[in-house]
């Protein structure tokens, strides 16, 4: 990694949220808040870090992402039509009838999908079985999956956790995108999860902890991630919901469904335009 | 046509017909939620541990872990009871591998009162129901060992979710290794022309036995094994009920949604006939010997003959 490739990233990221953004302003509906918070993490994936080929999205060696928080999927609609998956025309049509972006991921309408994740936890045991199933089957590709913190509340990624450990998963990397809120509240009064760099160590996994808007942290963990043997990798992220609209930020109200209006697209587009 | 083995349970023929697929093919692996001896790959696992994946009493991994696996180019075979099967973890069945449309096969045990002295808690009385109500998925209930072994080959060469269901207790056989398996056919096992019994599972059998009884009084039996519940045999049905003008459905399960729901709702479009169900008539019933449990709850062979008589009175009440 070296300076020019950081700042590449961060423009780059720059660029999807607004994508995010006029996305979600179409499609009337949607999860701003948390769509934002994993951008710089699905950047750093998708234009640095996964051997992908967006001309042939079901490549049997691409490296894989399960994006477990599957109401965040503007932001992974924003990288797969960034990357060219498929026409940047689409994301006007985010979340309409005969259209091919639905309001969760679904892998049967989407090129680039490889899960209809949006029902918390399963994305998380979808990306262990693949793990698995490219240990059993001798293939080199990594798998990668970004959880929602209140998505941790479900029992489902408990047990994951318990078998991705225990099977020695050492090819997967998860995400936790924790901006601290989830649908209604703060984690801290729905449920709470601290101290959760300590639940996960006690359930076996290699765990690491960043800024997750830090473009030259985020890949710093992609490779530390890589070296570690016969442990299954998590990062804890620690990130703002809304990240970089200043009327969005850390406000529970723009996890959604929940579109900007026109006034306030045009005030978070500014927001975005000042920090380039 | 009959052999003479000893009765086996369906789970056994599970366990037995793994093995013997898994030395002709490669491609399927068995994930187990620490209920191996209960569902029969106990002895798939003896003879290859390499195939077998515990999950540990965790369905609902397992269920999402199990359509991860399948996009390598592995089939897996989930298996566990019944209740966890189409319970505990079926929204994961239904999110994780229906609505993608993974190719991952749910084979469970421990179906109905056949459940016996455990209980309620492990009595599954809803799964056809509910299975049946998820697109995408196919429905089969083998009734013998030998159609177990034929309906597992099967769904193997098919793409797509499959839930199928094997058995707790043993079994007479129905079949030798001539029959030809079909999904989405059932099999007339009984040829008759007064009334049709449609069975599935455990009741088959006692629909055979309610038939030859019956036929010594001179009421004349068909006897219909219908093991794929989805897609059903609306050709079979239909044909069934334009013969005997009757039709009288019965499964170990819940009197709702199950076989009885499925072969009234083709009637109904299709070609309207009186039916009466043999079915657990919407309660939880308790513990205690398979049999003793199926005189009580009214799913015995007795019940099936008392549910003929009453669907001929029907029929001859609208002939008048």
């Amino acid at each position: 990694m070296n300076l020019k490739s950081i700042k590449n990233l961060q423009s780059k990221v720059q660029i999807l949220r607004k994508n995010i953004l006029n996305m979600i302003y179409y499609a009337g509906s949607g999860h701003p808040g948390g769509s934002l918070s994993c951008i710089d993490i699905l950047t750093c994936l998708y234009f640095f870090e996964m051997r992908v080929r967006p001309k042939q999205p079901d490549w049997k060696n691409r490296d894989r992402f399960i994006l477990s928080k599957g109401h965040a999927c503007p932001a992974l609609y924003a990288v797969l039509g960034e990357k060219g998956f498929f026409s940047k025309a689409n994301f006007k049509k985010l979340r309409h009838i005969n259209a091919m972006l639905q309001g969760h991921p679904d892998r049967l309408k989407t090129p680039g999908v490889d899960f209809n994740s949006g029902s918390l936890g399963q994305g998380f045991s979808f990306g262990i079985g693949v793990a698995l199933g490219a240990k059993i089957t001798k293939r080199k590709f990594r798998v990668y999956v970004v959880t929602g913190c209140g998505e941790l509340d479900e029992g489902q990624l408990w047990e994951g956790a318990l078998f991705a450990s225990h099977n020695n998963l050492d090819n997967l990397m998860v995400f936790i995108d924790y901006n601290k809120l989830q649908s209604d509240d703060y984690n801290k009064n729905i449920l709470n999860l601290e101290p959760l760099k300590d639940k996960w160590i006690a359930f076996g996994w290699n765990v690491l902890e960043i800024n997750g808007h830090n473009i030259k942290e985020i890949l710093t963990v992609l490779d530390r991630a890589k070296s570690i043997k016969d442990k299954p990798t998590i990062c804890i992220a620690h990130t703002i919901k809304g990240k970089g609209i200043s009327f969005m930020e850390n406000k529970p109200k723009w996890h959604g469904s929940l579109a900007p209006t026109k006034t306030e697209l045009k005030i978070a587009l500014r927001d975005l335009n000042e920090k380039q | 046509m009959k052999n003479n083995k000893t009765k086996i349970s369906l789970r056994e023929a599970f366990g037995n017909a793994l093995v013997n697929l898994a030395k002709k093919r490669k491609d399927f692996f068995v994930l187990d939620a620490d209920v191996a001896g209960g569902t029969g790959t106990n002895i798939f696992r003896d003879k290859f541990p390499d195939r077998f994946i515990q999950c540990g009493i965790a369905e609902q991994n397992m269920m999402s872990a199990a359509a991860g696996l399948s996009t390598t180019g592995i089939i897996p075979i989930v298996t566990c009871y019944a209740v966890f099967a189409s319970m505990r973890a079926v929204e994961q069945a239904r999110n994780s591998i229906a609505y993608p449309d993974f190719n991952v096969k749910i084979v469970a045990s421990h179906l109905g009162l056949d459940v016996g002295p455990d209980g309620p808690t492990h009595q599954a009385v809803e799964d056809i129901s509910i299975y049946r109500s998820i697109p995408n998925f196919k429905v089969l209930s083998p009734a013998d060992p030998i159609e177990l072994e034929k309906a597992f080959s099967a769904i193997l060469d098919i793409n797509g979710p499959v839930y199928m269901r094997s058995g707790r207790s043993p079994v007479p056989y129905l079949y030798n290794k001539s029959y030809m398996f079909k999904i989405g056919k059932g099999d007339i096992l009984f040829k008759g022309s007064d009334v049709t019994i449609i069975a599935v599972g455990v009741m088959v059998h006692r629909a055979l036995k309610a038939a030859k009884f019956l036929e010594k009084q001179g009421i004349s039996c068909q006897v219909i094994n219908m093991s794929t519940i989805k897609p059903i045999d609306e050709d079979l049905i239909i044909k069934s009920a334009k013969k005997t003008q009757a039709i009288v459905t019965a499964e170990d399960h819940n009197i709702y949604g199950g076989l009885g729901g499925a072969v009234s709702e083709v009637l109904v479009k299709k070609y309207p006939v009186p039916v009466e169900m043999v079915a657990i008539n919407d309660i939880y019933a308790e513990s205690g010997e398979p049999d003793d449990l199926a005189k009580k709850y009214c799913l015995n062979d007795k019940a099936i003959i008392k549910s003929v008589k009453k669907v001929l009175k029907r029929k001859n009440a609208i002939k008048k």
